[in-house]
């Protein structure tokens, strides 16, 4: 019998990895974006990104509303949970998403949107670690709803795991621009990928030990003998790929350091699984608890299973057609 | 306490309904505008003619501006079921959630994975997968609006459904009859009709602006004579389309259409059509009443002396506030009134030939440039607020589907989203007007190849041309 139960937390998961995937790297140049020189360099950047922003952001709202269809109890008791950190990344959200078009539309005001394309991105970046740090150390939750206050979600660990998050999207900025761009902007993007590089295995290494301290279900998920022969892997492998990230970055490869970047950031989704799993809310509701009718998900496996690969090759399609360096005057 | 949790819940109210108005201004236009540009290029593409060219390259600068604005206020959207009406959510998640779910694989990837080849790859892929990006674009605008409507017609009008003893809604053995609800069909008609004619408003309002200023404009005449076509044929559909819709609301929503009318008390040998007047509330009459006898039994009964019951026969915990939807339903009839009005008086024009020289019609015409936008909001009011005191008509109170939020976060909320739309959309909307006063002007007559750097599609040759001007 197939649990359409675990297919669905599974379709929602691959949403996420493709929000990160996608998203990560738009986000990361807003927060790099005051680095550039203003002019061309800023130019391209923005040019580098600004035919497929909006489909990467359209990941994150088929994760929401994914949870919506398919887990709703686990959306009603998250979002009044994060309600603070959700409404900032929305206000962040609309702050970028505009400037796309506005910093265009206004030459004598393209400082002040490009204010807001950084700010906005930051302040997106940071609230979706910060959600993500409240999620992992729990919520308080009654019945079928959420019962804490409004400032729940603040700690120092979420803190961290928003900085976290900000470090690794500025990695992926860094390397989208290593590929997307040439000369001396390509030399700037390599010397802060190399810096992140390193910063974000700092910061993998902090969160992963704070998380073993926040439940006990993390720590005998990750330690009890003879599960840790199996999640010892994670950790070996975010070192193996820390190398390899490095060593295609010396070798100046355009693409690579840029995939071994998000290898990084799919060895700690594996991580938050490994820790969390088979629960929607850690350490409070799973999945089943949390599930659809069976009808709801039957429903909406049909949609999701002839539209995803359509979506999945048309997004492809749509990165391919502006595949290569980019110029800072539009595309030739 | 108590006290504390209503004003979190009017706060919730103020801004879903704050942030749902904002967001709708922008779709409405979208959806029409995407289908006019996929109009020009087809229109290019057949006759090769630089009008359609031109024309195309100068709202579709005006187009990016707005599904950027659509884009960013929509996500608040989807977010805000779960932030701010978390029981709701929770309750009514098997059945919308789905729905919903198929919105986004079936239309906002669709709109957001062509849009980018749409605003910059026509020398990437060639004129006919540019036109096949546009018309993307323009369906994906479309399949939006159909589950969406969905979701809110359901809302409306709830079938097909079971309440489990966990007190969620649990769809019934047919997908079918939940997305085809009973008011489904007529409200989206309803609203597609209104985005149309929005579009078509605003556009007649630039064309407008631009002959006033210079009759002879090729691209301002084009753009004139297609928005006065689409508001001769468009207007008076919407009309018929309307008093369908109103028909269906009086026979599953009946409280609705009796606080549209203004009819605290049943009228057992044919009830008033008032025209105007002040409802009051208090003394269950309409003040100042300006009304034709036995109209309103005509209307929505086909029959002078049809019986209609009032608000008297709704129990007081069950109305609508009568004011608000009272006076936002004459708002959108009155606009739509004129909007018939403005269609006929341009086939006047037409007919004599003169549709480019009559300038009071074209005074008329930018004086209504904002009509639809004005009216569509004015419809929301009357369904949304019409629908109250429930989320889902009849069978969830608005007051038992709030989240468990203390009200001074959700003030913070508020007051934040109330200060961003403004400056940001306010800002966004005068770049829209600014790209409006230009005139459109005649450029080499070719979308693709080297002209269009010099149209400014791309955006870094709308730096040059910003620079220049």
């Amino acid at each position: 019998m197939i649990d359409l139960t675990v297919i669905w937390a599974s379709i929602i998961g691959f949403a996420i990895i493709a929000y990160v995937v996608m998203d990560g790297f738009d986000l990361g140049i807003g927060i790099l974006f005051p680095f550039f020189k203003v002019g061309k360099d800023r130019d391209t950047a923005m040019n580098s990104i600004a035919p497929v922003w909006d489909g990467n952001e359209t990941w994150l709202v088929m994760g929401v509303g994914g949870l919506l269809a398919a887990f709703p109890l686990a959306y009603a008791i998250i979002l009044p949970a994060l309600y603070a950190p959700m409404i900032a990344m929305l206000l962040g959200l609309v702050f970028r998403g505009v400037a796309f078009e506005f910093r265009w539309r206004d030459p004598a005001h393209r400082e002040l949107w490009d204010r807001a394309f950084t700010l906005g991105s930051f302040i997106a970046t940071f609230a979706q670690g910060i959600a993500l740090g409240a999620l992992l150390q729990g919520i308080t939750v009654e019945g079928r709803s959420y019962a804490g206050g409004w400032w729940e979600w603040l700690s120092p660990f979420s803190i961290l795991t928003g900085f976290g998050l900000v470090v690794g999207y500025a990695l992926l900025g860094a390397c989208w621009l290593n590929w997307k761009t040439e000369g001396a902007l390509q030399r700037q993007a390599v010397t802060y990928a190399g810096r992140l590089g390193i910063s974000l295995l700092l910061m993998i290494g902090l969160i992963s030990l704070a998380t073993l301290t926040l439940e006990a279900q993390y720590y005998l998920r990750w330690l009890s003998y003879p599960g840790v022969l199996a999640t010892a892997i994670v950790p070996i492998a975010t070192i193996a790929v820390t190398f390899l990230f490095y060593r295609s970055l010396r070798r100046t490869k355009d693409a690579q350091p840029f995939f071994w970047a998000l290898a990084l950031f799919g060895l700690c989704l594996v991580g938050l699984g490994i820790s969390i799993w088979p629960n929607v809310i850690p350490a409070r509701v799973t999945i089943w608890e949390a599930a659809a009718p069976h009808r709801s998900q039957v429903f909406m496996l049909i949609g999701a299973s002839i539209m995803v690969p359509i979506i999945v090759a048309y997004t492809a399609w749509s990165y391919w057609v502006f595949r290569g360096k980019v110029g800072h005057d539009g595309y030739h | 306490m108590m006290i504390e949790q209503e004003w979190a819940i009017i706060l919730a109210r103020a801004q879903f309904a704050f942030t749902v108005s904002f967001h709708f201004l922008f779709p409405a236009f979208s959806i029409g505008l995407a289908s006019f540009l996929a109009v020009l290029e087809g229109l290019w593409l057949k006759t090769g003619k630089g009008v359609y060219a031109n024309l195309f390259r100068y709202w579709l600068k005006i187009f990016a501006v707005v599904f950027a604005m659509g884009v960013v206020s929509g996500i608040v959207m989807s977010y805000q079921f779960g932030t701010n009406w978390s029981v709701f959510s929770d309750k009514a998640g098997p059945v919308i959630g789905p729905l919903m779910a198929y919105e986004v694989l079936t239309a906002f990837f669709l709109e957001a994975g062509f849009l980018g080849v749409m605003l910059f790859g026509i020398n990437k892929v060639g004129r006919k997968l540019h036109f096949v990006a546009t018309l993307a674009v323009a369906i994906g605008t479309f399949i939006s609006a159909f589950w969406i409507l969905s979701v809110n017609s359901w809302m409306q009008t709830p079938v097909g459904y079971e309440i489990a003893a966990n007190g969620q809604f649990m769809p019934g053995d047919s997908w079918w009859t939940i997305i085809f609800n009973p008011s489904f069909p007529y409200r989206l008609v309803h609203t597609l009709l209104a985005a149309y004619l929005t579009t078509a408003f605003a556009v007649g309002a630039v064309g407008a602006w631009h002959l006033l200023k210079d009759k002879a404009n090729p691209g301002a005449r084009k753009m004139f004579s297609m928005a006065m076509w689409m508001a001769a044929i468009v207007a008076p559909l919407q009309v018929v389309a309307g008093d369908f819709h109103g028909i269906n609301t009086l026979e599953h929503q009946p409280a609705k259409v009796m606080a549209m009318e203004g009819h605290y008390q049943s009228h057992p040998n044919g009830a008033p059509l008032i025209l105007f007047g002040i409802p009051n509330s208090k003394e269950r009459t309409v003040d100042y009443a300006i009304e034709i006898p036995k109209a309103s039994s005509l209307i929505l009964k086909h029959d002078l002396n049809a019986p209609l019951a009032g608000l008297d026969t709704i129990p007081d915990a069950d109305e609508p506030p009568v004011g608000i939807v009272f006076w936002a339903f004459r708002i959108m009839v009155g606009l739509g009134m004129a909007m018939v009005a403005i269609g006929m008086w341009s086939l006047l024009a037409r007919a004599r030939k003169q549709l480019y020289e009559w300038s009071w019609l074209h005074k008329a015409a930018l004086l209504m440039g904002p009509s639809g936008f004005i009216a569509v909001l004015a419809g929301w009011v009357v369904t949304e607020v019409g629908r109250q005191p429930f989320t889902i008509y009849g069978v969830l109170r608005t007051v038992d589907s709030a989240s468990p939020l203390d009200a001074p976060a959700v003030a913070f909320s508020l007051l934040a989203f109330v200060v961003v739309y403004f400056a940001v959309f306010g800002m966004g909307i005068w770049y829209l007007l600014r790209l409006m006063k230009k005139p459109p002007e005649a450029h080499e007559s070719a979308l693709d190849g080297a002209p269009i750097r010099s149209a400014g599609i791309t955006p870094a040759p709308a730096v040059l041309e910003g620079a220049s001007t």
